[in-house]
């Protein structure tokens, strides 16, 4: 995977971007008896890219929907934008600016690739109830000038073919675009990615690293994402943080991790 | 051949967003609309606007709110028929009140009552999901249908126990009460299902319709959307009831005219909605209409028309008969097309739109 | 089977929702009992009168409860009818209070054709085993797969078809139940407790002996046989079961058959108690809130789940009803429900749901 779009070009790679937009401190979360997170700490500072990586269950996906308020850690807290969050609603997560694709396809299965899009612009729109019945004066000015963002992210994700087709039935590499450009059309300041190149071929993969990077690059999107592809990982991402049992085990750039005895542990096993 | 849209360009967002972006099915809505306007009054005689034209236009407009809060929400409701008699019964309530106000202000304003006691059996609906949640509706068709009859206030403490339609004019012309001509009562209610239909259309192609199919879909992202399930889900519930309650007070006001038994508004009627937003089509208008067409016209076919081509039937057999039919009927139609008749007719337009090479 | 696992108790005042329902609860009640507090005593009639009633007439309140015992087992028995079908096909099967109905109504009526009893019972079955046949093929394999509403749609065209080709095969007009025939117990058994006299109907007791002596029988059949090990694996994965060789085709027929019995047996008792008609129909619909109540999978479930609902409902109405007219019984289950719903919304002995995504 070090194919040509991903080399990153002009910025140093392990320098510190900006104060921190999001801090983790000391969570533990469980469920019942199973202990899916065990005092996790990290950061993630404004306009970089963030791996999440770890074997499978070690907790990543649970960390993630921490973040999104989706799940509620039973200790330690989250800091975001500096203001200490207790037990926030996803709802409220994503009015902050925080959005979220999902590592299983989570789109709207019966709606359009236009319509899906469009949700992610929910928040944005504020005409009320009267004026959409109407459809017609300050509603009908509203959805078209949104209609004029998605479509300019539809462009961007080069998806305007499968623009009103239902997205059910589109194969999963576009799904997973879609999903991106769902989460895209909320404009979000910290953007989480959950496996965002899982079961998808090469080129897919490549076309998904270019629209992640240019996210990056252009709007400036803090990205936090989880991937199982280290060559991925370690062409992508600014900083890199490991999970192994719902346990931090080593946390840096990619250099310094892939160097790391214990996530070398972690991954290819230990002599006992 | 004559249904293509080669040729028909969109320059503007606007004109691609419209809910018929192709001439042909503008002209199409125009033709029927043109119908039901001119035709039906022209042709029809009374025995036909009574007994199949207004009670088609009630059990669409019901059919039309219970879509809104199963087809395009995903909340299966089975008590429709409760939310339909407290829009009657709201109504009537209003008519004694207020014998002065205009009765077509009257029975919109009856949905709103509607809708309040649609969103109070709504609350449950965050907790609970999917059957369970159907089940929970039941207690409100179980309640409401009996404080119909236990609640001797509601029908104004009558000997009947049931609802007595009141003369009520508008502008001289009688619209509800025993000298209200087949006519006016038609047009009344078409135009309300037309203004009511054309506002659901315009509800649900936009953001509020959007957020609610989002949470149909997938509820939780669409709470990581920003979406609030809770006011999404009580808002479906609200414009549902709201629908369903016009319904309801239609159904006295407008069709049966009084005088019918305290209980119309029971159970049965509730599964007869269900079934004509399923065989209709889940999350799509124009399936409303065919379902209720289908569901409503059936048994009044068979009753009718069966001996007017030969067949004698008893009205005992027939009502048999009629249950078998619609029972098999659901089922042929769930098999061959669970996406109701509105998936049919998408089937059928786009078949045309390639006719006659396919290839 | 059973997973009343030791879990934790959730803090429920935790949960704003529950404490914006109570504090709503308490305001609708303080507002309702303080409008009519005039004097009239309303308050005392709600809250001190029916006890004061249980406790000065212990006969009566053991009356009460054992009615709303009996109730409880027949709506158990419907309730396990879903119960089956829901654990082995994922149907929601609305249409097995029809079914009830549908079974007695061909007994009594076979009979009426001048069928002897038991060969009218055994025939019966025959036609339940047919019915369960006719619906995996003509239903439920055409079906495979779709989602679940429509499923549950189809049931209700089952139900809609049986009720027309019920009517049009053995009419609409109510039948008596052949109870003496099938050698069923008449007649009550007067206790004398408490200083009162309680009545026990012989049918009431054959009832739920019977009841439980089939619940033991399934229970042994499920956890013994290799069909019921076949028929667990199908509960918990369509797929798995398939993957190793268990027919689902099959155990569809079994266990739509298995409810068959369980219909014919619900519908003998309880046309004995009244009589076989439609109308039964909706009494059917009771088991609804008892599922709910018990989780649509459990067994336990369902029993615990019609007993409190019977019992309840008995109390409810003898008790409370009269102060609102009476009648509250057609509602008053599915309110009871609720309330544990919105508590436990995976139900009694469900299995709690942690959204995973």
């Amino acid at each position: 995977m070090n194919a040509e779009p991903m080399n990153r070009t002009g910025e140093p790679v392990a320098a510190a971007k900006g104060e921190v937009l999001l801090s983790v401190e000391h969570i533990s979360l469980r469920f019942g008896g199973v202990k899916a997170i065990t005092d996790v700490s990290f950061d993630i500072r404004k306009g970089e890219v963030r791996a999440i990586i770890g074997p499978n269950g070690a907790g990543k996906t649970s960390m993630l929907n921490c973040i999104n308020g989706f799940y509620h850690p039973q200790e330690g807290q989250i800091t975001y934008k500096g203001v200490r969050r207790a037990r926030v609603k996803p709802h409220q997560a994503a009015s902050d600016g925080i959005a979220r694709t999902f590592q299983n396809v989570a789109l709207f299965k019966g709606m359009s690739t236009l319509d899906n899009i469009m949700t992610g612009r929910t928040l944005k729109m504020n005409r009320n109830f009267f004026w959409q019945a109407l459809r017609h004066g300050p509603a009908m000015t509203e959805e078209i000038a949104h209609r004029k963002v998605v479509e300019d992210i539809i462009d961007f994700l080069q998806i305007q073919h499968i623009r009103k087709l239902p997205v059910g039935k589109l194969p999963y590499g576009l799904q997973k675009r879609v999903e991106l450009g769902r989460a895209l059309a909320m404009e979000p300041e910290l953007l989480l990615l959950d496996e965002p190149m899982a079961g998808m071929n090469l080129e897919e993969k490549e076309d998904m690293c270019r629209f992640i990077l240019d996210v990056n690059n252009e709007f400036g999107t803090t990205i936090a994402l989880i991937e199982h592809d280290m060559g991925v990982v370690m062409d992508l991402s600014d900083r890199v943080v490991v999970l192994e049992y719902g346990r931090k085990i080593a946390d840096g750039t990619p250099a310094e991790v892939k160097a790391d005895q214990a996530v070398i542990d972690a991954y290819l096993g230990v002599a006992h | 051949m004559f249904y293509r849209e080669a040729g028909q360009f969109k320059s503007t967002y606007t004109a691609d967003m419209a809910v018929f972006p192709i001439l042909q099915d503008r002209i199409g809505i125009a033709v029927i609309l043109l119908l039901a306007f001119v035709g039906v009054p022209l042709i029809g005689n009374d025995f036909f606007t009574t007994t199949v034209m207004i009670p088609f236009l009630v059990f669409s407009l019901a059919a039309i709110g219970l879509n809104i809060l199963t087809g395009y929400t995903g909340l299966v409701s089975l008590g429709t028929a409760a939310f339909m008699g407290v829009g009657a019964y709201s109504c009537y309530k209003m008519t004694t009140w207020w014998p002065d106000m205009n009765i077509i202000v009257l029975i919109l304003v009856s949905g709103l009552f509607s809708a309040a006691i649609g969103v109070f059996f709504g609350l449950p609906s965050l907790r609970i999901k999917g059957f369970y949640l159907a089940v929970a509706t039941l207690a409100a068709q179980f309640f409401l249908q009996w404080a119909f009859v236990r609640v001797p206030w509601l029908f104004n403490y009558n000997a009947s126990g049931a609802i007595e339609v009141p003369l009520r004019t508008v502008f001289g012309v009688p619209i509800t009460g025993a000298t209200a001509s087949p006519e006016t009562r038609y047009f009344v209610c078409l135009c309300l299902v037309v203004v009511l239909t054309w506002l659901a259309s315009n509800i649900v192609h936009g953001r509020i319709g959007r957020s609610w199919m989002a949470v149909r879909d997938m509820d939780i992202a669409a709470e990581l959307m920003g979406i609030k399930l809770l006011n999404a889900k009580l808002l479906a519930f609200a414009v549902s009831s709201f629908y369903c309650g016009v319904a309801g007070a239609m159904m006295i006001f407008l069709w049966y005219g009084g005088g019918e038994a305290a209980d119309v508004f029971n159970i049965r009627l509730s599964f007869n909605v269900l079934f004509m937003v399923i065989i209709g089509g889940l999350g799509s208008l124009i399936g409303s209409f065919f379902g209720a067409m289908f569901i409503a016209g059936l048994p009044t076919i068979l009753k009718f028309g069966l001996p007017a081509i030969g067949i004698p039937l008893a009205g005992a057999t027939a009502e048999h008969i009629t249950f078998m039919l619609v029972g098999a009927l659901i089922i042929f139609f769930l098999i061959v097309e669970p996406h109701g008749l509105a998936r049919l007719w998408q089937i059928a337009k786009q078949k045309l739109r390639t006719w006659p090479f396919p290839y | 089977m059973s997973d009343v696992a030791a879990r934790p108790a959730p803090n429920l005042l935790a949960n704003g929702w529950v404490k914006t329902g109570l504090i709503l609860v308490g305001v609708v009640a303080a507002a309702i009992l303080g409008a009519r507090l005039d004097g009239s005593g309303t308050l005392y009639k709600i809250f001190i009168d029916p006890f004061e009633q249980m406790v000065s007439a212990p006969d009566l309140l053991v009356q009460t409860i054992w009615e709303g015992l009996v109730t409880g087992v027949l709506y158990a028995l419907i309730a396990l009818g879903f119960v089956l079908i829901f654990k082995a096909s994922g149907v929601f099967n609305f249409a097995q209070g029809i079914m009830v109905v549908f079974a007695a109504l061909t007994l009594v009526g076979l009979h009426e054709k001048g069928v002897p009893a038991f060969l009218a019972v055994i025939l019966t079955l025959g036609v339940m085993f047919v019915l369960a046949v006719t619906i995996e093929r003509v239903v439920l394999r055409p079906l495979v797969n779709q989602p679940d509403i429509i499923l549950f749609m189809a049931t209700f065209g089952i139900t809609y078809f049986l009720i027309g080709f019920g009517e049009s095969v053995f009419g609409g007009s109510p039948k008596q139940m052949i109870a003496d025939q099938l050698y069923l117990p008449k007649g009550a058994i007067d206790l004398n407790i408490l200083g009162g006299l309680v009545s026990l109907q012989k049918i009431d007791i054959a009832a739920a002996v019977i009841a439980s002596i089939m619940i033991a029988a399934l229970a042994v059949f499920f956890q013994y046989t290799r069909i019921g090990r076949a028929l667990r694996a199908v509960a918990d994965s369509h797929k798995a079961a398939l993957s190793v060789g268990i027919s689902l085709n099959q155990i569809w027929v079994i266990v739509w058959f298995t409810a068959g019995i369980v219909a014919l047996i619900t519908g003998i008792m309880w046309g004995a108690r009244s009589d076989v008609s439609f109308a039964l129909e909706i009494v059917a619909l009771k088991a609804l809130p008892v599922l709910i109540l018990g989780g649509f999978t459990s067994i336990p479930g369902a029993i615990v789940g019609g007993l409190i609902i019977g019992i309840g409902e008995k109390m409810g109405e003898f008790y409370w009803g009269p102060l609102v007219g009476g009648g509250i019984e057609s509602w008053l289950a599915y309110f009871i429900a609720l309330g544990f719903l919105l508590v436990r919304p995976q139900g009694l002995f469900g299995d709690k749901i942690i959204e995973r995504i």
